[in-house]
């Protein structure tokens, strides 16, 4: 068993707050994923759950235990870091083994245990070699492997792909998902990188300040965002936001009226809606097409709609002009509201 | 026509790099010479007859090998045992200057500590004192604490010479082993001072073998503290100064040559070091 708790926790860099008081359950088994924008904290979130970083206040668990004040060595965690880590002076073997020497198997169990894990990340033929004569995606299998030899029921990721080039990055992306399906371990995963979050994340949890803005599934958290800033992160193109005002269950904008959300009238909204969630055609939204940009499998519109500006996903077969008048129809169930002064969504209409 | 400028220009190119690779080793060449000439000729007064020494026009060629002269050197009162000495307070030196130079570095390159950037100035502000004025003082305190004419207090004092270099390339050397190397060390079942031994300290090896070069060096050769803080545990070079200053030139040969030997083999030995430290071996 090895759920992991932050309860209230806090850290403070000199005057700095970095975490003002962080709450988050990771289930059992659980692939979380931290993400936010550098500067948010989430690293500092990771490192005082690998107890690299002391914390200030709160309490932070795996599994039973309270964990706040122990060494890293004594919380039975393993962290895959962003540079990899990989002792430059140890042979590959030697980096895989590391951890289980540390933990004092008995050598006949560190040799076979290396070989899986070294089976598990392809990385046999290596195992003789200095980190040196090895690419960058080798390392990081390196540091992988080192991580879940050990057995850890928890397993820490701090921006695993980020050094890696973007072809070996999508194949890497892929194998780490399938070791997780192998190995089964709590996982909690530090990204900024909407992409990677998405894909592997069994929930999410956006950090911004130093605080969570939400914990979700992917979907939900793509779906249904429970801030502007989180549809603003999250998506590429991001979510589009267009000012309105709420009359009788009407919410009223530059040039159209849609229906509202309830018991919101007088107060400025926000429309949220995603760019592929609206449709080319009878609809309340009149626009005029500002650049239009093929990109393949579909065409990104920059459409001008009273004050706003709004992207839209359109079909790649058609052809747009500058200038184009058009008429747009946002999905009805895919309008999240915001209420424009805390910036947060309105009760969801479904 | 473009095709010509072009042909032109890359001529032009290489010609510029020729001229600069040229300097480059006319230079290289010159300074080589600057050292290596007296070294040669130390050597070749060291190892010929006595008479040879005062022959004009000099050989430069080896043409009357002998090795008498040295041997009437290294066999003479007092050489022997002040080469011993010399190696005592070297190694002395180089064991007291790591065990209190290398932590003050690591501390220097992983803490931000209050005071850090004043300790840095004092580091190096240390340095600026000539050991002249300190001389007289040092002797008089050496010898109501019992220390004069000891080869600890001659060790005191060299450690205390180079401590400034070491600390500093030792910070050096351990801000570029990275932090997470120390810290994934951790996570693995390490503890703060094992992840220091097993990784930090490893991978600083080089830097340590380059200030411990410069300990070694700095202590062989010098001769003012080591001349007056000792009276019979000489250290070589005080020897060489105090009862050799009278010797024939011949003899003076035999000990300079003597002297720099050390110097040499040491430096030969640990080159490789020192390329990694300040930049790429090719």
């Amino acid at each position: 068993m090895a759920s992991v708790s932050f309860e209230s926790v806090r850290k403070v860099f000199g005057k700095t707050v970095a975490l003002p008081g962080v709450d988050l359950l990771v289930r059992d088994g659980e692939f979380m994923v931290l993400l936010g924008p550098s500067g948010c904290g989430k690293t500092t979130l990771l490192r005082c759950l690998a107890g690299l970083e002391r914390i200030d206040g709160g309490t932070v668990r795996i599994g039973d235990r309270e964990v706040s004040d122990l060494p890293p060595r004594d919380r039975n965690i393993a962290m895959v870091f962003q540079s990899y880590a990989v002792f430059p002076h140890m042979k590959v073997y030697d980096n895989i083994a590391f951890g289980l020497r540390m933990r004092k198997k008995p050598k006949p169990e560190i040799e076979r245990r290396v070989k899986e894990g070294a089976a598990l990340l392809q990385l046999e033929p290596f195992l003789d070699r200095y980190p040196a004569q090895l690419s960058g995606g080798q390392r990081q299998r390196v540091a992988v492997a080192r991580a879940i030899v050990t057995d850890s029921p928890v397993l820490l990721m701090d921006e695993p792909l980020s050094n890696l080039d973007a072809l070996l990055r999508l194949h890497a992306r892929a194998e780490l998902k399938r070791l997780h399906t192998d190995v089964k371990r709590t996982t909690v995963y530090v990204t900024h990188d909407q992409i990677e979050a998405l894909s592997m994340g069994d929930r999410i949890a956006v950090m911004k300040d130093g605080e969570i803005a939400q914990v979700d599934t992917p979907s939900i958290i793509y779906d249904r965002p429970a801030s502007v800033f989180v549809g603003a992160f999250i998506g590429s193109p991001p979510m589009n936001f267009m000012k309105a005002t709420a009359k009788n269950g009407t919410a009223v904008g530059d040039g159209w009226e849609v229906a509202g959300p309830p018991g919101m009238d007088g107060k400025p909204l926000l429309l949220g809606i995603r760019p592929e969630n609206i449709r080319i055609g009878e609809g309340p939204f009149r626009g005029r097409v500002v650049v239009s940009e093929p990109l393949g499998s579909h065409t990104l519109l920059t459409v001008r709609v009273g004050e706003d500006s709004l992207k839209v996903v359109a079909p790649a077969d058609d052809v747009f002009k500058p200038d184009q008048m058009l008429q747009l129809a946002p999905e009805p169930h895919k309008i999240r509201w915001m209420d424009e002064t805390t910036g947060r969504a309105v009760a969801a209409p479904h | 026509m473009s095709a010509v400028a072009d042909r032109a220009g890359r001529r032009s190119l290489g010609r510029q790099v020729l001229i600069d690779r040229t300097l480059l080793y006319t230079v290289a060449v010159i300074l080589a010479l600057w050292t290596l000439v007296p070294i040669y000729l130390i050597a070749l007064a060291a190892f010929s007859e006595r008479s040879a020494v005062f022959e004009y026009p000099k050989t430069v060629l080896p043409t009357r090998f002998s090795t008498e002269t040295m041997a009437f050197f290294v066999g003479s009162s007092g050489v022997l045992s002040s080469v011993k000495n010399s190696v005592i307070v070297a190694l002395g030196t180089i064991v007291v200057a790591l065990a209190l130079g290398a932590p003050a570095g690591y501390a220097l390159s992983r803490f931000r500590f209050p005071g850090r950037d004043g300790f840095q100035l004092a580091v190096l502000s240390s340095k600026m004192f000539p050991i002249a004025i300190l001389a007289i003082p040092l002797a008089v305190t050496f010898i109501d604490l019992g220390l004069y004419d000891k080869l600890l207090g001659v060790i005191i004092v060299h450690s205390a010479m180079v401590l400034p270099f070491v600390i500093i390339v030792t910070a050096g050397v351990f801000a570029s082993v990275s932090r997470e190397l120390e810290e994934a060390a951790q996570t693995l079942g390490t503890s703060r001072l094992g992840a220091f031994v097993r990784v930090a300290l490893p991978l600083a090896l080089p830097g340590m073998a380059a200030a411990a070069i410069f300990a070694f060096v700095t202590s062989w050769n010098e001769v003012f503290a080591a001349t007056i803080l000792t009276l019979r545990e000489r250290t070589l070079p005080a020897l060489v100064v105090a009862s050799l200053n009278q010797s024939p030139i011949y003899f003076k040969f035999a000990g300079g040559f003597f002297l720099i030997i050390p110097s040499l083999f040491f430096i030969w030995f640990m080159r490789k070091y020192l390329f990694n430290l300040w930049g790429p071996g090719r």
